[in-house]
């Protein structure tokens, strides 16, 4: 093989792409292609995504009237269960990380696969495993417990299928670390020549965090779960209370991965809307250092500020002190990444394509959902929300209003690398602006009301709560069709798209300089590489070439 | 001596990078474990300081024998496991083949011996439940950590035995070449955490109630 700067242009492969290497079903799901398994990822997600849609869909149209008259209360707590269930585990852990993650890490950093391609699509049977179990328990008759699983309700009382559903968990949860052992060692091991660590792309900074996170998180989640089976089927007593156990220390151990959990939801898409802003704003993105102690930051106090989820359990008010202390504390590092976005924008040359409008939306609603993270943190605040529709709020626009619009950021921006396909430009953009209304329609109202005092997980509800809630669920339906327009268009876009060059968007990166969509071994030839990411300059101010990419000169005018 | 390249996979080019890679991989995957186990330890903690007596008085009732010749003939092993590690590394065939044979049949004798305890213990109604021996309510935590905790360290075991075994058998029929190759290491490297995770518990069961 031989070696190539990226000073100019990389040679083409002459092989098939990755796509055309093979047609048959055993090719799919026997292949070590770091692609093909991020296509598997993506076809596993949108399932999940769409089975948890339909069901918080039921419950939205039964929240319309304050007397719940649609659904029994047992069904209505199933529904939410499902809903958390899926969409958490199965739906936003593995999201980002297992498609994009998967198809970029290795073309960002010049490799040709990930360190451990057997281990990377063995990851991938495990989540449809666990997906498949817990998909069962589902069915098989539901799950009341919420997506927390909280005892003593789960071990003792629950008379719901909690054992399948938890097993499914735990074995997803073992897909969550593979994954990321898998993309550290990549990240250390496989670079490119010259590929240093302050020359990686943010999006692999992001993914290195990410799985920093799973790997030391997830455990704990696991061994949680797997105690959670042990009380409840063995009947060995762990948390009951009858024998000196603490319900509490079940919160402890669970709340340790489940808000490091955010993060593992969160940092892939900084990652991903970092790339998008600098190529729309044509400019290199603002203090990419910065960008990156933050990354790093946001991932280890991810892990102390668990505490803050027991507020009003009954824990130390220390303890409560110092997780308040150190919840305002992570908010300086997300702050830092959304200053650095907002000024790269600045004296920017936007383009408002899909992938960019799907971009400034996640700006806003992490933002909203960021300040009201604040609150949350604040002890007599949270008191007074916890528990309420304000918290719901609140972590839905993180995790929906934020990941998944960066999910869809990245789904348009590297569509074309993916597939070789252009999608119809219109319906991408009247889809990023649809979901944005439609997001802030369903949600905004829940702050107001939650703060009114509407318990969260209640069907039946004071009649003066309606009319918000009537207003949360026109707005959830606007964006359950924001929702299934990209999958149309998409789908249409594989047949009848036109084809997308190299680089549609004229973006920096390596993933850029090889095929649309890339062969099998990804370059014809090792890059070598020689400067920082992100050579985007303002129109007339561009540097001379192989001038240092992290100059600020050219940026003042 | 030249490399053998059968055991070279895609994506790596060469063989010391594939080795540093599977080296590097299994050390960030042990450093989960860690989180594994140490969140039992971690329960086992808050409850022995809530219960000191308790958990002093429930600790009398395990058995110290069973528990001190498996450790014995766990850290043994350790050691045939190091001994199969280096002479692959040293391209002395028999030897690493006859290593990892001894370090399966140990780990099997482990197995036993944990076995029989079980059935000792089931057999004083030491297992959480209406028939419990002991009449103090945190003794059941006692034991219930204490079956989990040995349950799932045999479980790890169980796992390294099959890996362990593999090489071993593979090896002797030369479907595997064990000379650098990096499976070698990653499985020596997780049968040791496996070790060094049952020297914490031996303590925590076994001696703490007994000083």
């Amino acid at each position: 093989m031989t070696d190539v700067a990226i000073s100019g242009e990389l040679p083409l492969p002459r092989e098939p792409s990755y796509l055309a290497a093979g047609h048959t079903v055993a090719s799919w799901l026997a292949t070590t292609d770091h692609k093909r398994i991020a296509i598997l990822y993506a076809a596993t997600i949108t399932f999940f995504f769409f089975l948890g849609g339909i069901a918080i869909s039921l419950v939205r149209l039964d929240l319309f009237t304050p007397a719940g008259d649609l659904l029994s209360d047992d069904t209505y707590n199933k529904l939410f269960t499902f809903h958390g269930v899926i969409m958490v585990w199965f739906f936003m852990v593995p999201s980002i990380p297992g498609t994009f993650g998967n198809f970029l890490l290795p073309l960002m950093i010049g490799a040709r696969d990930v360190a451990f391609p057997r281990l990377n699509l063995f990851s991938w049977y495990l989540i449809v495993t666990g997906g498949a179990c817990t998909l069962y328990a589902l069915i098989a008759g539901g799950v009341d417990t919420g997506w927390t699983f909280y005892t003593p309700f789960s071990t003792m009382f629950s008379n719901t299928h909690v054992i399948a559903a938890a097993l499914g968990v735990f074995i997803a949860g073992f897909s969550s670390i593979a994954t990321g052992v898998n993309f550290i060692a990549t990240t250390h091991m496989l670079r490119a020549p010259g590929m240093t660590w302050f020359r990686l792309p943010l999006f692999v900074w992001a993914i290195y965090a990410t799985s920093l996170v799973m790997v030391l998180a997830t455990p704990v989640l696991a061994v949680t779960l797997l105690l959670v089976i042990a009380e409840r089927w063995l009947h060995l007593p762990i948390f009951n209370p009858d024998f000196g156990g603490d319900p509490l220390l079940f919160q402890h151990l669970f709340w340790f991965y489940s808000h490091p959990a955010v993060y593992i939801m969160v940092l892939p898409a900084m990652g991903v809307i970092s790339e998008v802003i600098t190529c729309f704003a044509r400019r290199r993105v603002f203090g990419y250092d910065f960008m990156v102690y933050a990354m790093v930051g946001i991932a280890v106090i991810g892990f102390f500020v668990w505490g803050h989820h027991m507020f009003v359990s009954g824990q130390s008010p220390y303890a409560s002190l110092v997780f308040s202390f150190l919840s305002f504390i992570v908010a300086v590092p997300s702050a830092i990444k959304v200053f650095n976005w907002t000024a790269t924008l600045y004296r920017g040359q936007i383009s408002f394509d899909a992938p960019m409008l799907y971009a400034l939306g996640f700006l806003g609603l992490f933002t909203i959902g960021g300040l009201t993270g604040l609150f949350l943190a604040s002890i007599p605040v949270d008191v007074h929300v916890t528990d309420t529709t304000f918290v719901v709020a609140h972590f839905h626009y993180i995790m929906v209003g934020g990941t998944v619009s960066a999910f869809f950021a990245g789904l348009h921006y590297w569509w074309p690398k993916i597939t070789g396909r252009l999608y119809p430009d219109v319906w991408a953009r009247f889809a990023a602006i649809l979901m944005f209304f439609g997001f802030n329609f369903t949600f905004f109202p829940q702050f107001i009301v939650g703060y009114l005092g509407m318990p969260r997980r209640y069907h039946v509800y004071p009649p003066e709560f309606q009319l918000y809630n009537v207003l949360s669920s026109a707005g959830a339906f606007v964006l359950a069709a924001a929702y299934l327009l990209p999958p149309l268009y998409l789908t249409w876009s594989l047949i009848w798209g036109a084809r997308a060059g190299r680089n549609p968007w004229n973006a920096t990166g390596l993933e850029w300089k090889t095929s649309s969509p890339p062969s099998r071994e990804n370059f014809a030839a090792t890059p070598h590489v020689e400067e920082g990411p992100y050579r985007y300059h303002p129109e007339g101010f561009a540097p001379e070439h192989g001038e240092d990419n992290y100059r600020t000169e050219g940026d003042r005018a | 001596m030249t490399t053998p390249t059968s055991v070279l996979r895609a994506p790596w080019q060469e063989l010391t990078r594939q080795r540093e890679g599977a080296t590097f991989g299994i050390w960030v995957f042990l450093a989960s474990e860690l989180l594994f186990f140490g969140s039992m330890l971690l329960l086992y903690t808050a409850y022995r300081v809530a219960n000191p007596d308790v958990f002093t008085i429930a600790g009398r009732e395990t058995d110290l024998w069973y528990g001190t010749v498996n450790t014995a003939v766990l850290m043994t092993s350790s050691l045939t496991m190091a001994v199969a590690a280096q002479a692959a590394e040293a391209d002395m065939r028999r030897l690493a083949i006859w290593s990892l044979g001894a370090t399966v049949v140990l780990g099997l004798m482990s197995l036993v011996f944990k076995g029989f305890e079980y059935a000792e213990d089931i057999g004083k109604h030491l297992v959480p439940g209406v028939n419990f021996a002991m009449k103090e309510p945190a003794a059941q935590l006692f034991f219930a950590l204490y079956w989990i905790m040995t349950a799932v360290h045999a479980v790890h075991l169980s796992i390294g035995l099959g890996l362990v075994g593999r090489l071993a058998i593979f090896g002797a029929l030369r479907r595997v070449e064990l000379r650098e190759n990096p499976q070698v290491e990653v499985t020596a490297l997780y049968w040791h955490l496996v070790d060094v995770i049952w020297i914490i518990l031996y303590p925590l069961i076994y001696l703490m109630g007994r000083s």
